[in-house]
C-alpha cells in the first residue's frame, strides 16, 4: 500500500478530533490493529493540541499542516505549525516538561508521541514554527 | 463530551460520555467542580465506561481534579477506563495515587 495525504486546517481546538480521525483513516487500508489505530490516534492528537495550545498560544490563528505516507506498511506523519517555536526542544522533549503548569498540563505529550510511535524527531525554530514527524510501522507483515 | 453524576450514599460517581481533549476539558472542568463543590462527597469515582478517547489533556484534568480532592481529604477513585486510555494513564503513573477501581 502506497498512498499520502495533505491536510491543512486552522489552528482551533475542534480540529483536534477532526485530524485525529483523519490520519486514524488513513492508516486503516493497511489493516492496523484497534491498537495500532489507537497509538496513532493518540499521539497526532498530541502534536495538533501542541499547535492549538503553545505555538499560537491558543489564539486560534495560525495553519497546522499534516502530512502523511503510507509506504507498505510504514506510516510516516509531520505535524506543522507556523507559530511560536520551541525554545529548547531537548528540554520540552523531557517526561513532564510543561511551559503551562498553569493550565493543568501534565507535560505527557512528546513522551506518549515518543512511546507510541516508532520513532519521533522535532524541529524547531523560534519564531518561525514547529515540525514534529513520527512514524510507526502499522502491522507485521509486508503488503 | 457528556457528563452525568450519580451520588450513591456519600460517594460521587461522575460518568464521562465521548472523547477527553483540550476542546472540552475547560467545559466539563467547571462543570465537576460545581458537582463536587455542591455534593461535598467523601470519595469521588471517575467512572470511563463511556469515555472512548482520553489524551494526555486528560491526564492533566484527572491531576486537576485530584489536587482540589487532596486538599480536602476526599479520595479518588478511575473505573472502567478501555485500552487506550488505560495506556495514556499507565504512562503518566496516575493509578498510584488515584487506583483504579475493580
Ligand atoms: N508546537 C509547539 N510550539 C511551541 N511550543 C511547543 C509545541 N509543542 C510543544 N511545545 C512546548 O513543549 C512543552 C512540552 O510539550 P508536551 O506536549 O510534552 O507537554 P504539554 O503540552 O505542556 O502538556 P500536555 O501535553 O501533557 O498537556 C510545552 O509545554 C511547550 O512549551
Ligand atoms: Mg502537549
Amino acid at each position: 500500500m502506497t498512498n499520502y495525504m495533505t491536510l491543512r486546517v486552522k489552528a482551533v481546538p475542534i480540529n483536534e478530533s477532526f485530524v485525529r480521525g483523519v490520519v486514524a483513516g488513513f492508516t486503516v487500508p493497511c489493516d492496523p490493529t484497534i491498537d495500532v489505530i489507537n497509538d496513532v490516534r493518540t499521539a497526532v492528537s498530541e502534536a495538533v493540541t501542541n499547535c492549538v495550545v503553545h505555538a499560537y498560544s491558543g489564539s486560534g490563528e495560525g495553519d497546522i499542516l499534516i502530512e502523511g505516507v503510507l509506504n507498505d506498511n510504514l506510516l510516516t506523519i509531520s505535524v506543522s505549525d507556523y507559530g511560536k517555536g520551541i525554545d529548547n526542544v531537548e528540554k520540552a522533549m523531557e517526561d513532564f516538561f510543561t511551559t503551562k503548569e498553569s493550565e493543568e498540563r501534565s507535560g505527557l505529550g512528546f513522551t506518549i508521541m515518543k512511546s507510541f510511535m516508532d520513532s519521533l524527531k522535532v524541529v524547531s525554530e523560534k519564531g518561525a514554527g514547529t515540525t514534529v514527524t513520527m512514524t510507526k510501522k502499522l502491522t507485521d507483515v509486508e503488503h | 463530551m457528556k457528563v452525568s453524576t450519580k451520588l450513591n450514599r456519600d460517594e460521587l460517581h461522575i460518568y464521562l460520555d465521548g472523547e477527553l481533549d483540550h476542546s472540552v476539558a475547560e467545559e466539563i472542568r467547571t462543570q465537576i467542580d460545581d458537582y463536587i463543590e455542591k455534593n461535598a462527597p467523601t470519595k469521588v469515582i471517575l467512572e470511563m465506561g463511556k469515555l472512548k478517547f482520553m489524551d494526555s489533556t486528560g491526564i492533566g484534568f484527572i491531576l486537576g481534579r485530584y489536587k482540589k480532592l487532596r486538599s480536602k481529604h476526599i479520595p479518588m477513585f478511575i473505573g472502567s477506563p478501555n485500552p487506550q486510555i488505560d495506556k495514556v494513564i499507565k504512562i503518566s503513573g496516575l493509578y498510584s495515587i488515584i487506583p483504579l477501581l475493580r
